[in-house]
């Protein structure tokens, strides 16, 4: 990202100077091979964009196609008055904290595991990453046929019977753990990553120093792996803050469970109100927007794509 | 390479040669597709009438088995204009949407005289919009008063009259309580759109294009929220659909429920529950006869169909009354062809018919319009818990949020 850039590499070329004949016809020529791949991003990127905004500024619902008209902030006053919308945003925020606070835990301990493993690493590895190797749908799905009393194991034994899925608390917290069960293992990979760049000298440095296991994890393991963590942080805040599958298929939405991805599902394609849940699709990456501007910016994530730790 | 190349050929062919057949182009002549419910021997029904179509076939696909899931398979292709639909199995509360959109077409001429001639009239209404016919009528559906003979001599009239009995029987420590369906869904819309047409109240225009909710909307809320917290009430009511209501009545808790017709031949299952399980007219408010909120299904052909008139054609043979009086007796759908109520093979699978056509002539449309999805979701979250309803408040609710959803501001949960 641009705030990465004053800050010049070692071994980076000198500011522009003129560049020879060769070099511009060069440009051009990667200018030009760039150019297709330029206008694709822009047709199936780019235009969506604007024409959501453009559809979320008017009253356009299929279901009354004669009265389609320009109504400006109107939608978004609606959108933003509607305690449905708010009720989806806190849902969907108490979804993204819990589960992800809970998969950095997990996720750690799980890439320490994976790290340390000496015998059997390869098989080790594979059976952590089965959960994420798992169709979000059908792994959703057996947790549904889990928590339906008198067929599901896990509403006879932990539930006692009662219908886990159609009480708003018990159906988020259902949510919340399919969605910890299944990326754990994602965070752990992209941890694993993290601890790899660990050099072992510098723990046995510490070690002979006198640290304990503790501090060695706290002083010397997580400071180098901070932009690691961040970016899997990252990664999984986006992901989760969108859910979708796991509550499409668990509860549907229905006692006030959707999430602001399910709100606008149930909006644009079953309410066939475009305006109405154009508007929603806009907030929403708007708040995606906001999180990762948060994470880069303040927290000083590495954006994908540059190599460095960003500004700390 | 060169097998590589043939495989991928060939499942091109493959797949092309089933996007065709899909569109109703293929080879073997004509096709129309049918999309409805699942339902157990409705190929039957279609096997009948290829045999008698000419030049055409009937091909049936069978949607979702959830009312959600079926609106939205079809509103998605219809909204892409997919021609692979012709005709359509709509619930009857669809048919203002779908025809305010353009996507399906008006009956006129001899098909609307074919259909008309012999249907009940108030199902025939569910697929008018804006005094146009979109559907044809295929079965219906009422609810009844179901009560124990054991405990019950004369079932109740009114809704006073039952909640007093209900009372009485529980002070004589008998299970007196009123199963009915009180959970935050449809089944709650359709006990109140009943009460509110049976008080003569409106809940929309005649248009559907302003909430009324009217003084005898009103005095329907008071009938809800009195038999919400009264003491005849099921304490989970707020919780049931009607399969809990049903369980509910089967296990021996109440003398009454209020149910569809299903719950007839669910009883059977249990000689001596069914025994003394028997139906009344549903209850009414003030006396009067109860005006009974109406269900079912209706077929309409699609805008985008290639085969219009075969597609009309096909619809009249699959609700023939010959084909009613089948789904009738082997999957226990209420026909809408009054005449078939009178056939004798009715008598055994249908003791009820009587009741049902006696409520059938009575009954009421849900509110007409095509915000229909969000006039129902705006009602049930509204009224739920209906134990919490204050009659005036709620009403003044309801009149704001239903203007809301019909001028299109309605969110969606």
């Amino acid at each position: 990202m641009s705030h990465a850039l004053p800050e010049a590499e070692p071994g980076a070329r000198p500011a522009k100077a003129a560049l020879s004949e060769g070099k511009k016809a060069e440009r051009r020529l990667g200018l030009l091979l760039c150019a297709p791949a330029v206008l694709v991003m822009a047709a199936v990127a780019g235009w969506p964009i604007i024409y959501s905004l453009w559809l979320s500024l008017q009253r356009y619902d299929l279901k009354f196609p004669d009265k389609q008209e320009f109504v400006g902030l109107d939608n978004y006053v609606t959108v933003l008055s509607s305690p449905y919308w708010w009720n989806a945003m806190w849902i969907t925020i108490v979804i993204t904290v819990v589960s992800v606070a809970i998969e950095l835990v997990l996720g750690m301990a799980l890439a320490l595991i994976m790290h340390r493993t000496l015998v059997g690493r390869g098989i080790v590895r594979t059976s952590t990453l089965i959960p994420y190797g798992i169709v979000t749908v059908v792994a959703a799905f057996s947790w549904r046929y889990a928590w339906t009393p008198n067929t599901g194991y896990l509403a006879e034994t932990i539930a006692g019977g009662e219908p886990v899925l159609t009480q708003k608390v018990p159906a988020v917290l259902a949510v919340i753990l399919a969605e910890i069960w299944k990326t754990t293992p994602f965070m752990a990979l992209l941890l694993m990553a993290g601890l790899a760049l660990v050099p072992d000298d510098l723990l046995k440095a510490a070690a002979v120093d006198g640290a304990s296991a503790w501090q060695r994890f706290t002083r010397v393991m997580v400071p180098v792996m901070k932009p690691a963590i961040l970016v899997a942080l990252l990664f999984r805040t986006l992901d989760a803050f969108r859910i979708f599958d796991n509550l499409f298929v668990l509860t549907g939405g229905s006692q006030g469970t959707s999430s602001v991805s399910m709100i606008t599902y149930n909006n644009l394609i079953k309410g066939l109100n475009l305006g109405i849940g154009s508007t929603m699709s806009v907030l929403i990456f708007i708040a995606v927007a906001i999180i990762a501007f948060i994470f880069i910016k303040l927290f000083g994530t590495a954006a994908p794509g540059t190599d460095r730790g960003g500004r700390r | 390479m060169r097998r590589h190349r043939l495989v991928a050929a060939g499942s091109v062919a493959l797949v092309a040669a089933s996007v065709l057949a899909g569109c109703g182009s293929g080879e073997d002549g004509t096709v129309v597709n049918v999309y409805k419910y699942p339902q157990e021997n409705f190929q039957k029904i279609v096997d009948g009438c290829n045999e008698r179509a000419d030049g055409y076939r009937i091909v049936y696909h069978k949607l979702p088995r959830e009312a959600d899931a079926q609106r939205e398979q079809m509103v998605r292709r219809l909204a892409a204009g997919d021609t692979g639909m012709d005709v359509l199995g709509l619930d009857v509360t669809w048919t203002a949407e779908l025809a305010e959109a353009g996507w399906i077409k008006e009956f006129t001429g001899q098909d609307k005289a074919r259909v008309e001639s012999g249907t009940l009239s108030t199902p025939l209404e569910t697929a008018r919009y804006q005094g146009r016919l979109y559907g044809a009528p295929d079965n219906t559906n009422v609810q009844l008063l179901w009560y124990r003979s054991d405990l019950v001599d004369t079932p109740p009239k009114t809704w006073d009259e039952m909640i007093s009995q209900g009372a009485r029987l529980k002070a004589e420590g008998k299970p007196g309580l009123v199963e009915a369906q009180g959970k935050q869904y449809e089944g709650l819309v359709v006990l109140f759109n009943t009460l509110v047409n049976s008080a003569g109240g409106e809940v929309l225009n005649d248009d559907g294009t302003e909430a009324v909710v009217d003084d005898k909307a009103v005095q329907a809320l008071e009938v809800l929220k009195r038999f919400a917290t009264s003491e005849v009430v099921d304490p989970s009511f707020a919780n049931f659909a009607e399969d809990e209501a049903r369980l509910a009545m089967e296990n021996g808790h109440a003398a009454f429920m209020l149910n569809w017709p299903f719950v007839y031949a669910a009883a059977q299952k249990k000689p001596d529950f069914a025994k003394n399980f028997k139906w009344a007219p549903y209850p009414s408010v003030d006396g009067g006869p109860a005006k009974v909120t109406v269900g079912g299904v209706n077929y309409a052909v699609s805008s985008y169909t290639r085969h219009s008139a075969e597609s009309f054609d096909a619809v009249a043979c699959l609700r023939s009354a010959e084909n009613q009086k089948f789904a009738a007796i082997n999957d226990g759908v209420p026909p809408t062809i009054e005449s078939v109520y009178e056939d004798p093979e009715m008598a055994e699978p249908y003791p009820m018919k009587e009741a049902i056509l006696e409520t059938l002539k009575n009954a009421s449309v849900r509110p007409r319009t095509p915000a229909y999805q969000n006039v129902s979701t705006v009602i049930s979250t509204i009224l739920s818990p209906p134990g919490s309803i204050e009659p005036r408040a709620t009403a003044d609710r309801l009149r704001e949020e239903l203007q809301a959803a019909l001028d299109s501001k309605g969110v969606l949960p």
